[in-house]
């Protein structure tokens, strides 16, 4: 004991300038093992690495550094350790290399290159090399070495990593890095202490720590394995009792009723309790069915159970009665009966005891887990809430320039989620041409709105002008449109999924904790929804233009009289709600793929959003999308494995919405309201 | 005495007979033709694929009673038409697997009880979804009569309860057609999840094998299909003419072209639109339960809302408000769609690129679709009735 700690020792009082000095102590230590290190396996290598651990310091380190990362040569004579970079050829025309000493750096001039061997160890070697290293970094006069050993150290903690860790601490200068250490000494000491009382206050340090790393420390304490015995022993570290068939196993290791967890299916049911029996020697076997089969099968004889053919046993009941003849006169073991069978397990109990022998340790850590537990809840109830947000403002994107189409001119336009793809392509395409993403994107949203407007004013003299009296027509006519459009697009651009790259200062996200974190896109889709609501308000109700696409909607006779042109007012919105949906397509396009089906998954969910919110209104829109997307991620909560399953709910739950408010949320009253 | 009736009748409204006439025709051709039966000039996939028009047909006639005469832009008759071929191909998947389950155990020397039947059978249909339980909904999947009783009141009944629904709280026009469709995508949506009972995604398979006819080739029982579904589509538009020719089609009429005034006539204006579309739903179901076990396969996809639309597009493109224009329309575009996707069409060079109709015919139908509605609302039955009355006048 006293080697280790004196070289430990050693190791901070001439840290700083052993680099530079030989230890001919280390090269001793090699030497011995050179065999082992020159042809390493990660089966013989670990006593090398125990040897050089206990060494330790800075040539160490470097050392195991060089060795790890390949770097490392011998010279075959002598098996002398060395560094060896190419250098050119000589006059006989062999390659060669200049040669360092490994240890002391001392040059020792040019070699043949045929007389060095790199020294390569296989990827467990190298993974042994870097856990011994990591103490060894941790006493690192540079800042970064030390961090890189904590990082390594953190990722997979082992018992020996204690000692070296404290010390660490204590000698650590720079702060962060020391509090840091700190963190993950609680987590090593968790893990590993073997304290109780140390690792008792570990845990309760923990406290309020909301990080995966806590979690992830804690569960494994509270790791049980099921018992059975005749009474409850005393002596062990008793998690939970168990009731078979009606207790619980809960995630903290104790038990709850099958009542009070709907949903959830008893740890343990009557046949595996029984079989535990057995096992533990307690009750006698049971004659399981199809030991039961077997043993009919056996006995047989021509094709007879006693006085029973074995073809007429197609019933549980009739192959119990052939099974009870043999055990009467073939001497088989009885069936054990359920009522037995219920007595013998009543008789018993059955006990969850914890992996960990302190009590003390497992109810700090589940009391820990359950504080934590509770906070992470609350910050996932955030979280939904904040998706529910950003499913809504999507699908605000979505439906809004069907607000306009729809809502206002009462065009039922099918292939408003073919504009919200031709946007996404737009985007796509100038993705190719201007390379910076940044800029595209800027480009994307004018480019977007000025084709979908275009193509919108174009379907609506061509096609829907002539449809305005036959609403039921439009709805065919423009799914015409819509199949031409979506096939045209495959035509063009193919099957697959093309990307439309967000600029990278909209990859990230805005993290809160480690349960709760808002990606920036998210964000960005919301501050857009709301951008296009007040765009769309100040368009509606402040501009010359707002007014005049609501004198014609409502009246276009009196409107005309009035000297508005309907006919260029028709084209108009019908173009602007069109160029609206192509700039929603390209913010669609940023976090889902661009297809050329991109469209039409968002046209029932749109067509729905605008009816369910009301027609005719923009604010009845952010209503429906709101309902919607937060309705939906609802229903996910309850069943988080079933996207599926959420939006069939959903859609039935719209379907009976409409009965009760058929004109949506917010509806329409007086004049306007008259189809 | 009922022949004379029949006869009289069928004098009395030229157009049924020669639709019924033609219908015949049409089958005992393909019949001495078909490679199962007679000639053999035609194959057994196409006599399959004949059938199966011959139900999509059926299906239009609903989608015009519905629409062409009820005014009711339905976009979820393919829900009814799928859940038709679910009801039926449960049957047909349950009782064939139980037959080679029992097959399977002839040699074991224990016979199998009832329960290990039962789990031989569901880890076969639903090992592919990871269950091998049984769901409740395949209670009955055992018996034949229950599940075509299934047929006709399951999708009824959900016709029913929907459509009351919706015509109670006066929901129509284009809200309506929303609606159905918001249905038909609920339905799928449903039917694609993994524990929905129904096999998830990978919907029922092997529906072509029908069980107690193993030693029937395909070829035989192609040709019984597409019998079955001609005489079914002769029943039908011989059914859906008596409603539309009759009083009630009077006032269906009326409900279409002007709904509150034949309220204000004191007709329960709900009740008659619940009845056609409930009639309508079955008709569709009845269609799907011929259809599918000629195809073979269903899955959730066949009732995305989009097969719907083009029903409405088969209809539109045929004619509405004729009940032989809807069956025009659908073998037409229909048999038309299958050439060109099926690759079979010579592609069209031009100097500069090749018009490859497996990626241009949907675009092609697209506008076709748009010029149809634009310039002839009536659809192929009005280019028929036009010519007819010239000859007339002639």
């Amino acid at each position: 004991m006293t080697r280790p700690l004196f070289l430990c020792f050693l190791v901070f009082l001439f840290s700083s300038f052993q680099a530079a000095m030989a230890s001919p102590e280390f090269e001793e230590l090699l030497a011995r093992n050179a065999k082992l290190i020159h042809k390493s396996s990660s089966k013989t290598v670990d006593p090398v690495l125990a040897d050089i651990q206990e060494f330790g310091g800075q040539a160490a380190a470097e050392f195991m550094e060089t060795w790890k990362d390949k770097k490392l040569y011998y010279v075959k004579k002598t098996g002398q350790f060395v560094l060896a970079e190419p250098a050119g050829k000589n006059d006989a025309g062999k390659k060669m290399v200049s040669v360092i000493d490994a240890i002391s750096k001392q040059p020792l001039g040019q070699m043949v290159a045929k007389s060095v061997k790199q020294i390569k160890p296989n990827s467990g070697v190298r993974a042994k090399i870097a856990t011994t290293l990591v103490p060894i970094q941790l006493t690192s006069d540079d800042i970064e070495v030390r961090r890189g050993g904590l990082d390594a150290m953190s990722r997979d903690i082992q018992p020996g990593h204690l000692l070296p860790l404290q010390r660490a601490i204590e000698a650590e200068t720079d702060p962060d890095l020391k509090s840091r250490m700190e963190q993950v000494y609680v987590y090593a000491a968790i893990a590993h202490g073997t304290d109780a009382g140390e690792v008792e206050a570990a845990i309760l340090s923990l406290r309020d720590n909301l990080s995966l790393e806590t979690r992830a420390a804690l569960n494994p304490l509270l790791t049980s394995q099921v018992k059975v015995a005749v009474e409850l022993p005393g002596d062990v570290n008793i998690a939970r009792i168990i009731t078979p068939g009606v207790s619980v196993k809960k995630s903290d290791g104790t038990s709850g009723s099958v009542m009070l967890m709907s949903g959830a299916t008893p740890e343990l049911d009557q046949t595996a309790a029984y079989q535990m029996l057995v096992d533990a020697g307690f009750a006698a076997e049971t004659i399981s069915s199809d030991k039961r089969n077997e043993s009919l099968i056996e006995f047989a004889e021509n094709g007879r159970i006693g006085d029973i053919p074995l073809s007429t046993l197609n019933t549980e009941e009739a192959r119990d009665t052939a099974y009870d003849w043999l055990v009467l006169n073939r001497g088989l073991p009885p069936r054990v009966a359920d009522d037995e069978m219920r007595s013998a397990i009543a008789a018993h109990v059955f006990y969850g005891v914890y992996d960990h022998p302190s009590p003390d340790v497992t109810s700090a850590a589940s009391d820990v887990l359950a504080g934590i537990n509770n906070k992470v809840m609350v910050y996932k109830l955030m979280d939904l809430a904040l998706d529910g947000l950003s499913l809504a403002s999507i699908y605000f994107l979505a439906a809004i320039g069907l607000a306009i189409t729809f809502g206002v001119m009462r065009v039922i336009n099918m292939a408003h989620g073919e504009f919200i793809m031709m946007g996404a392509y737009t985007g796509y395409v100038i993705q190719l041409i201007v390379p910076s993403y940044t800029i595209s994107i800027m480009l994307a949203i004018p480019a977007a709105f000025g084709v979908t407007f275009l193509a919108g004013v174009l379907m609506e003299r061509l096609v829907i002008r002539h449809l305005y009296k036959r609403p039921l027509e439009t709805l065919l006519a423009t799914f015409g449109i819509s199949i031409a459009l979506q096939q045209i697009a495959k035509n063009i651009f193919g099957t697959q999924a093309r990307p439309l790259t967000s600029p990278s200062w909209l990859d990230g996200a805005f993290v809160v904790n480690d349960v709760l974190a808002i990606s920036n896109i998210r964000i960005a889709i919301f501050c857009l929804g709301l951008l296009f609501l007040g765009l769309m308000l100040y368009v509606m109700t402040r501009t010359r233009f707002g007014l005049e696409t609501r004198a014609v909607t409502q009246n276009p006779a009196m409107a005309a009289s009035m000297g508005i042109n309907p006919d260029r007012i028709n084209m108009l919105t019908f173009g602007f709600g069109s160029g609206i949906a192509g700039i929603a397509g390209v913010a669609i396009g940023l976090f889902s793929k661009v297809t050329s089906e991109l469209g039409s998954d968002y046209i029932v969910q749109s067509f729905m959003t605008v009816v369910v919110g009301g027609v005719g209104n923009i604010w009845g829109t952010l209503a429906g999308a709101a309902m919607i997307g937060s309705l939906q991620k609802g229903i996910e909560w309850f069943n988080p494995s079933n996207t599926l399953a959420a939006q069939t709910y959903m859609i039935i739950f719209i379907i009976l919405f409409i009965q009760f408010r058929p004109r949506g949320i917010i509806a329409l009253k007086g004049r306007a309201a008259e189809d | 005495m009922e022949n004379t009736l029949f006869t009289k009748y069928l004098l009395k409204n030229p157009s049924v007979m020669i639709f019924l006439g033609l219908l015949a025709l049409f089958t005992v051709f393909v019949v001495i033709m078909a490679e199962g039966f007679g000639i053999g000039l035609i194959s057994t996939s196409f006599v399959k694929t004949l059938g199966k028009t011959l139900c999509l047909c059926m299906i239009a006639i609903a989608m015009d009673l519905v629409w062409g005469f009820c005014g009711i832009l339905s976009l979820g008759h393919f829900a009814f038409f799928a859940l038709g071929g679910y009801m039926i191909g449960m049957w047909l998947m349950f009782a064939r697997t139980k037959m080679i389950v029992l097959d399977a155990a002839q040699n074991v020397a224990l016979p199998m009880t009832n329960a290990e039947i039962n789990d031989a059978v569901g880890t076969q249909i639903f090992g592919v979804v990871g269950g091998a339980e049984i769901p409740m909904i395949w209670a009955f999947a055992d018996q034949f009569w229950v599940q075509l009783a299934f047929v006709v009141l399951v999708p009824g009944v959900l016709a029913l309860v929907f459509g009351w629904l919706a015509f109670r709280s006066r929901v129509n026009g284009v809200y309506l057609s929303i609606l159905t469709q918001a249905m038909t995508l609920a339905l799928a949506l449903y039917l694609f999840q993994n524990d929905s009972g129904l096999r998830g995604n990978n919907g029922l398979s092997g529906l072509q094998n029908i069980p107690g006819f193993d030693d029937v080739p395909q070829s035989l029982i192609s040709i019984w299909f597409f019998i079955a579904s001609a005489a079914v589509l002769a029943i039908i538009y011989v059914v859906a003419y008596g409603v539309v020719s009759s009083k009630l089609g009077n006032i269906i009429r009326g409900i279409r072209d002007n709904e509150a005034r034949v309220r204000f006539l004191g007709y329960n204006v709900e009740s008659y639109k619940l009845f056609v579309f409930v009639l309508t739903a079955i008709i569709a179901a009845v269609a799907g339960a011929l259809y599918y076990p000629q195809a073979g396969i269903i899955n959730p996809a066949e009732l995305a809302p989009i097969a719907s639309i083009y029903l409405a597009v088969w209809v539109a493109i045929g004619g509405r408000g004729r009940l032989y224009g809807a069956v025009i329309g659908a073998a037409f575009v229909s048999l038309l769609s299958s050439y060109f996707t099926g690759g079979q069409a010579p592609d069209i060079p031009f100097g500069f690129a090749t018009l490859r109709w497996t990626e241009w015919w949907l675009v092609l139908l697209g506008f076709s679709f748009v010029a149809v509605t634009l310039y002839a609302p009536k659809g192929i039955g009005g280019l028929i009735d036009h010519l007819s009355r010239k000859g007339n006048s002639s």
